[in-house]
């Protein structure tokens, strides 16, 4: 029950991206079309559920033991940008078609304040090790939600006549806040 | 490019948020208030013009190949300087400002101004980027701030404006993207003219 509770509270109510405010640049940078937000949404996925995991033994096995909390900040980061070059190096050898279908999304991965946030995060709420790792899945479903969402609707809105000074980003940030506007009905369901 | 222009170029012609779209993750979730967003917006400044001074001074020893760890090393330092300096002598607004501020580790904006500015100028346009550019980013937040803060509890700094309540949309999550919205198209018509 309480994973439950953690998933729909994640995906839907406390949304990563339309909630919380984690990991706009990708939200706005890559959800032009629908198949590479999709692969991103991947990306995102398999990162910060390895990151959340990493990062909780660290903190937990490390930084705690020996009270040096106060270099999180720097630890995480560093775990961060590391997995995701070895990600890069791994997914490299064994298996190039994905490599191929993510490309740039990995590298720009480490500036996603969304792994940052979830990673930080997890250890705030004092979560276990298996509610952290669905914490972390959770979250990365709710990024990978709001961003093809996003992306279909600005799909749609090539063929639509928009106001001259609306063109381009205004009219997407204000699609985004109807769609956050509509993500707000999830309150309360938790 | 003389100084003058280079401290004034953020704040409308490369303002961080409103053209480069840079730093949203702070820009949308930290300005409830024109005074929270002034305040990180501070924070950021501290924090965007120390690593342009220490990129600055350590960029020709640091290896062209690990320049990116090291900028973020660097950078990574800073926030957690702001952070301890923060919760010591601000706790109210640290604690309104919560998961942010050791966010800023990953605004794109700070590390962008390291890698394409601070690296490749002298020491003294790098303080004066960083601090031009923190101002920027500082007024946009502001900015941002005041709008959402003036339509959604009619007050501006704490101050009650208009007795009653306002439109709540604009202080919770969705009107954080619409002021935004319009916010920049009123920028870029301002750019034009």
């Amino acid at each position: 029950m309480e994973y439950i509770v953690i998933i729909i509270g994640a995906v839907l109510v406390n949304n990563i991206v339309l909630a919380q405010f984690l990991g706009l640049c990708p939200l706005f940078g890559v959800s032009s079309k629908i198949s590479t937000a999709a692969g991103m949404g991947g990306a995102v996925l398999f990162v910060m559920t390895v990151a959340s995991i990493v990062t909780y033994l660290l903190s937990t096995f490390l930084l705690e033991p020996f009270n040096i909390m106060y270099l999180q900040t720097i630890t995480y980061i560093l775990v961060i940008s590391s997995l995701v070059q070895m990600v890069e190096i791994v997914l490299k050898k064994v298996s190039p078609p994905l490599y191929q279908a993510l490309g740039i999304f990995l590298p720009l991965m480490t500036t996603n304040c969304a792994i940052l946030g979830v990673a930080i995060l997890v250890f705030q709420q004092d979560l276990t090790l298996l509610q952290g790792v669905v914490f972390a899945i959770s979250h990365s479903i709710g990024f990978t939600l709001a961003i093809v969402l996003l992306a279909g609707i600005r799909e749609h809105m090539d063929l639509v006549n928009i106001p001259k000074g609306m063109k381009g980003n205004p009219i997407i940030m204000v699609t985004a806040g109807l769609l956050a506007l509509a993500f707000m009905g999830f309150a309360g369901i938790v | 490019m003389n100084q003058a222009r280079n401290f004034t170029k953020g704040f409308v012609r490369d303002n961080p948020v409103f053209t480069m779209m840079l730093g949203l993750c702070p820009a949308l979730g930290t300005t409830t208030s024109a005074f929270n967003g002034f305040g990180m917006g501070m924070a950021t400044l501290f924090v965007v013009l120390m690593s342009n001074i220490v990129v600055a001074i350590f960029k020709d020893f640091i290896p062209n190949k690990v320049r990116i760890p090291s900028y973020i090393v660097i950078i990574a330092s800073f926030v957690t300087i702001t952070d301890l300096v923060m919760e010591a002598f601000m706790g109210a607004l640290h604690a309104e400002l919560g998961l942010f501020i050791p966010l800023i580790v990953v605004n794109c904006f700070v590390l962008g101004r390291a890698e394409a500015f601070a690296s490749k100028n002298t020491l003294f346009s790098s303080i004066v980027d960083g601090i031009g550019m923190g101002l920027a980013f500082t007024m946009a937040l502001t900015m941002l701030g005041a709008a959402r803060e003036l339509l959604g509890a009619n007050a501006l700094f704490g101050v009650e404006l208009v007795e009653g309540d306002g439109m709540l949309v604009f202080v919770l999550a969705p009107g954080a993207f619409i002021a935004l919205g319009y916010l920049i198209a009123l920028m870029n018509k301002l750019k034009k003219d």
